[in-house]
């Protein structure tokens, strides 16, 4: 048998998870990714023995989960717990599938973060390549003061102002509002966002994503597979991922070299425009990501993602709806896989109250340095 | 005399130079033997050439602000009583960024230290081994 024998040309999303989110100290991060996955089975209407691929994200006891799911799998992977993880978490499973070597592959992902008290920032952060010698004895870490390092440069550059960081932050718990599974569901107004407190200036609390922990699971198959599934297939449209560090965590441009070359590949990939999307899902970890994000997709011109956002563009019944669940600053901080869950959701158009009317193409979107991309649709390629 | 609280350097063979120049009041990095790029990190293979092996090399000490913020929240222990404090990022005269402190402003904010200030170089002995560099206000006429 030859190696391409049994190559597939596309994939599908037939089944997605995920735990409640909040504060679960009963659960730890492997705990939370069998109830996701147990859901994501159920979803799909397929048992846990269906799957023959598990890509972990985050959750490290790989050992407790395949004993305790009673799982066989032939592909078994594990990622750490960095957001941007995500991208090749999600290139593992999409290739197992296209090659022919399995079938069914679920994406687990479990986080522990808040009630392991995970703080983001102090010793061991990971942002900084000497970060140990050269960031730490100044006070410097965390990837929120590269976002207010990053965001002050865009203001210095470009005039963009926090009012206009408040926009979005109130925009996502508007959405945030009308899912039940949120976090944070309270509107906040222009005057709430002011008076929350700086945590590292100029960023403010609610410029800020949570940190609260929960699971999500997503199980992807062929599409040729996926058409004798419970659910209507959410098509992989497609994908592209970029890795470039050689300016350290805080690059001159944003991040805008790299996604616009993420960009270019995902759209060629998907045979769609920009002008095709119907919703966007931006990986919010802090507030100045959405706009450097909207720049480096080629969404608005290139410093100007502050104007952009004013007048309510990412808001539901806006000109391109952005974040429908909450996203990380208001519905959870999964880490960019409850975005997917909600891209695949509204391709599915069974999101009620935050429903994309005619939503046929959903493009999920992660800026920096590390950048993914990945576009879901309703019609198979 | 108390103990001090902040974090200190991981120094490494590779490192060395850097601090003991500090100590000696020179601010010193590695600069690749190919290419000439600066590095701010300790490795001997070159990021922008892909060369390997670098030397230790003097710079002005002058640069300018490239980015800045401002700490309310306290990460490591011996910062609880200095938050809020800054940190900037410095872009050197000679090309380099590194991450430092702003020192010799009047009220401590960041309307003192806008992006493009010209700052120069101060050694601060914080420990007998350690030096940390940081920057104030250029005192050059402009």
């Amino acid at each position: 048998m030859a190696l391409t024998s049994n190559r597939k040309d596309s994939v599908a999303v037939v089944g997605v998870g995920m735990t409640s989110f909040g504060k679960l100290p009963d659960h730890d991060a492997t705990s939370l990714g069998i109830w996701a996955l147990r859901n994501a089975a159920e979803d799909a209407g397929l048992s846990l023995a269906d799957i023959d691929g598990l890509c972990f994200h985050r959750l490290a006891d790989y050992q407790k989960f395949v004993q305790i799911t009673a799982l066989s799998p032939r592909l078994l992977t594990v990622n750490p717990g960095a957001g941007r993880m995500l991208g090749g978490t999600m290139q593992i499973a999409i290739q197992a599938i296209l090659s022919g070597m399995l079938d069914i592959v679920a994406v687990v992902y479990g986080n522990n973060g808040s009630s392991a008290g995970a703080r983001y920032g102090g010793k061991g952060d990971q942002y900084g390549t000497s970060a140990d010698q050269l960031w730490f004895p100044y006070g410097m870490s965390s990837p929120g003061a590269i976002h207010a390092m990053a965001f002050q440069r865009h203001a210095a550059l470009y005039g963009t102002t926090t009012n206009q960081l408040a926009e979005i932050a109130m925009t996502f718990r508007r959405h945030a509002g009308l899912n039940p599974h949120a976090v944070m569901r309270k509107p906040v107004s222009r005057e709430d966002y002011e008076a929350a407190p700086f945590i590292c200036e100029p960023l403010r609390r609610l410029d800020y994503c949570l940190i609260n922990d929960g699971g999500v699971a997503i199980i992807l198959t062929s599409g040729e597979r996926a058409k004798d599934l419970k659910q209507k297939p959410v098509y992989v449209r497609g994908f592209a991922q970029l890795s470039r560090l050689a300016q350290g965590e805080l690059p001159e441009d944003f991040g805008y070299a790299t996604m616009q070359s993420v960009s270019q590949r995902v759209h060629e990939m998907a045979e769609a425009e920009r002008e095709d999307i119907d919703a966007l899902m931006i990986y919010d970890n802090f507030t100045p990501t959405v706009l450097f994000t909207l720049e480096g997709f080629g969404y608005c011109p290139r410093g100007e993602g502050g104007s952009f956002v004013e007048g309510g563009t990412l808001a539901l019944g806006g000109e391109l709806p952005t974040n429908t669940s909450g996203g990380h600053l208001s519905e959870s901080y999964m880490q960019g896989w409850a975005l997917n869950v909600e891209a695949v959701r509204q391709v599915r158009g069974e999101l009620g109250d935050r429903q994309v009317r005619d939503a046929q193409l959903v493009q999920y979107l992660q800026g920096g340095p590390l950048s993914t991309s990945i576009i879901y649709g309703s019609d198979q390629p | 005399m108390n103990a001090y609280a902040k974090p200190l350097p991981a120094i490494n063979e590779q490192s060395r130079p850097y601090w003991d120049a500090a100590k000696a009041g020179r601010l010193e990095l590695p600069r690749c033997d190919h290419c000439g790029a600066f590095h701010t990190y300790f490795e001997p293979w070159c990021s922008h050439c892909g060369g390997e092996g670098v030397h230790w090399e003097r710079l002005s000490g002058r640069g300018r602000i490239w980015a800045n913020c401002r700490f309310h929240k306290v990460y490591f222990s011996g910062f609880e009583t200095d938050v809020p404090y800054n940190v900037a990022m410095v872009e050197l005269e000679e090309g380099p960024r590194m991450v430092t402190n702003i020192v010799g402003l009047k009220h401590d904010v960041l309307d003192e230290m806008p992006i493009g200030m010209e700052v120069e170089a101060v050694f601060d002995p914080v420990t007998p081994e350690v030096t940390l560099v940081r920057f104030r206000p250029s005192k050059r006429t402009p």
